[in-house]
């Protein structure tokens, strides 16, 4: 009885020691951001590796995700005779909710997991400590490029993720279900706000970008120096970051949505 | 102060636990100008950790660090970073970054901390390569490199800067004897050469003694034993003597402490581990 509450507060310390470093670790970047402006390229690299090499999948689940859309959202609309809704139903589903967070889903298993690896493994090899050594700071040289990166990456995906997906909705919708095409890219001019909507799935997705980039990075930076270490770090990104990604999406869909 | 001249980096009374570990209780130490100074000890008992006190990434718990002249332990970021550009160390694995190739690992460094033309650098690197005998292998990423090699590439690029001191763990496990002879003439050479002060981590007793000017023993987070590879020789510390000689049991136990063997054995019924 003792000893597993023992064993509860022992656990409930190391998380909010976590907790602690994670935040210490999030203003050392954030200060650090301002070192990166005088060196673009540190971030240019990383936006390259982050984001344009998850890009395959991002098209290709997105055309996958509105092409599904289309042929739900149609075999619905239809029984109310209202298939000329379609474009709506899928610019909406996209730009709000499907958008942003399968993006931010897919972003985490890709690039997150990828980021915690390899800033495990320098840790391991080493190498973080190795330029401490040689008086360079690694939160502002290797972490903070690959949190700016992952932050400025995010939303274009989930936008390319939105835009490929209305067209997979279109090539279901108009393309094989004959629904007119006039209609679907006019109601949806008419029923996707710029405001309401689109600005609110940017939010989101920005939001999302943060919360993944800092646990990836977090995770690689605190893990313990041996390949398990690095292993459970990466299994740990995925994880946390789709359990913040989608507890995120309810709040923030609530106070966007919620009235 | 007066000690300042003839040694670089002072120890005082240096205490340091990791949790209820001790790891350093009241370890003096004086690494002196221009020599090579050994600090040799078993596995675990914390070598690699004072390196990184010396080097201000750990903070002893009580005592203090001096290295010339500054006090590393109280020391603010900025100036410690300044400081570590006058040292080098050289990690266990070699620690190059592994995104980058040998030229660039080098170059690094100096790209970081000065503003010299792409020129200057490239002839500067050169000439650490051809120092440690890898300028052929410029090219070449980490990945590609032996061991041995790496090594030398590390200390080529820890040396980069020119530092006053250069720090060295366990520079020799794991090589194989030629590149173990080359590492000892490149850090007798380059400490001589360059006029730097050296500190090797080591386990390694015929080659550490072959060029320190000075030895510590470290064992249970204290000098056991101090002096030139002759004095230790002589030296009457039974721990020295088991140590330098690699007797399996003596005052270092061959076993890990552990309760009495036959009550281990009887206790697994109960226990179940
Ligand atoms: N990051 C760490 N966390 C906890 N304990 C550590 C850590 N690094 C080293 N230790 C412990 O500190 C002791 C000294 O380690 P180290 O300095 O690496 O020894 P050496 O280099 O002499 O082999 C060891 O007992 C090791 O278990
Ligand atoms: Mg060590």
């Amino acid at each position: 009885m003792l000893e597993s509450l023992q064993r509860l507060g022992r656990k409930g310390l190391a998380f909010f020691q976590r907790l602690g470093r994670g935040h210490i670790l999030l203003w050392d970047i954030l200060a650090g951001l301002s070192s990166l402006l005088p060196r673009p390229h540190l971030v240019i690299v990383q936006v390259y590796s982050v984001g344009v090499l998850s890009l395959l999948i991002i098209l290709v689940s997105g055309l996958f995700v509105g092409m599904v859309l289309g042929l739900q959202g149609y075999n619905t609309l239809v029984n109310f005779g209202a298939e000329e809704s379609l474009g709506t139903v899928v610019a909406l589903s996209l730009v709000r909710e499907l958008g942003p967070v399968v993006t931010a889903l897919l972003f985490a298993g890709r690039a997150g997991s990828a980021l915690t690896a390899e800033i495990g493994l320098m840790k391991a090899t080493e190498q973080l400590s190795a330029m401490e050594m040689m008086a360079v700071d690694p939160v502002k040289r290797t972490l903070a490029p690959r949190f700016m990166a992952g932050f400025i990456s995010m939303p274009l995906l989930a936008a390319i993720f939105s835009a490929v997906g209305v067209l997979g909705g279109y090539f279901v919708g108009v393309g094989l279900l004959g629904v007119d095409e006039g209609a679907y890219w006019s109601q949806m001019q008419d029923n996707v706000d710029i405001y309401d909507d689109i600005q609110n799935g940017v939010i989101k997705s920005l939001v999302f970008g943060f919360v993944v980039s800092w646990i990836a990075i977090f995770e690689g930076y605190d893990c313990i120096p041996t390949s398990e270490g690095v292993s459970r770090a990466t299994t740990r990104t995925v994880v946390h970051s789709a359990l913040a990604i989608l507890g995120l999406d309810f709040i923030l869909t609530a106070l966007m949505f919620g009235d | 102060m007066t000690d300042n001249d003839t040694s670089l980096v002072q120890i005082r009374d240096l205490h340091f636990s990791r949790g209820n570990h001790m790891i350093f209780d009241g370890v003096d130490l004086e690494i002196r100008r221009g020599r090579i100074t050994a600090i040799m000890g078993p596995s675990g008992t914390g070598k690699t950790t004072l390196l990184r006190l010396i080097g201000g990434q750990l903070k002893p718990q009580t005592g203090s660090v001096v290295v010339d002249g500054e006090e590393v332990n109280t020391l603010r970021l900025g100036p410690l970073y300044q400081l570590r550009k006058r040292m080098g160390m050289l990690f266990q694995n070699g620690a190059l970054l592994t995104d980058m190739n040998v030229f660039d690992n080098i170059a690094y460094p100096l790209r970081e901390h000065t503003r010299m033309s792409e020129s200057l650098i490239r002839t500067l690197v050169l000439m650490k390569l051809e120092a440690v005998g890898l300028r052929g292998a410029r090219n070449l990423m980490p990945s590609e490199l032996s061991g041995g090699m790496a090594r030398r590439v590390a200390l080529a690029r820890a040396i980069a800067l020119d530092p006053m001191m250069m720090m060295y763990d366990e520079p020799f496990t794991g090589q194989d004897p030629i590149s173990m002879g080359v590492l000892v003439r490149l850090i007798r050479t380059l400490n001589d050469a360059l006029g730097l002060t050296s500190i090797i981590v080591s386990h390694d007793i015929a080659e550490t003694c072959a060029i320190a000017d000075d030895i510590y023993l470290l064992s249970g987070g204290k000098v056991v034993a101090h002096g030139t590879a002759e004095e230790l020789d002589h030296s009457d510390s039974a721990w020295a003597q088991q140590f330098l000689k690699g007797e399996p049991d003596g005052p270092v136990p061959f076993h890990y402490p552990a309760p009495d063997y036959f009550d281990d054995l009887m206790s697994m019924q109960e226990a179940g581990r």
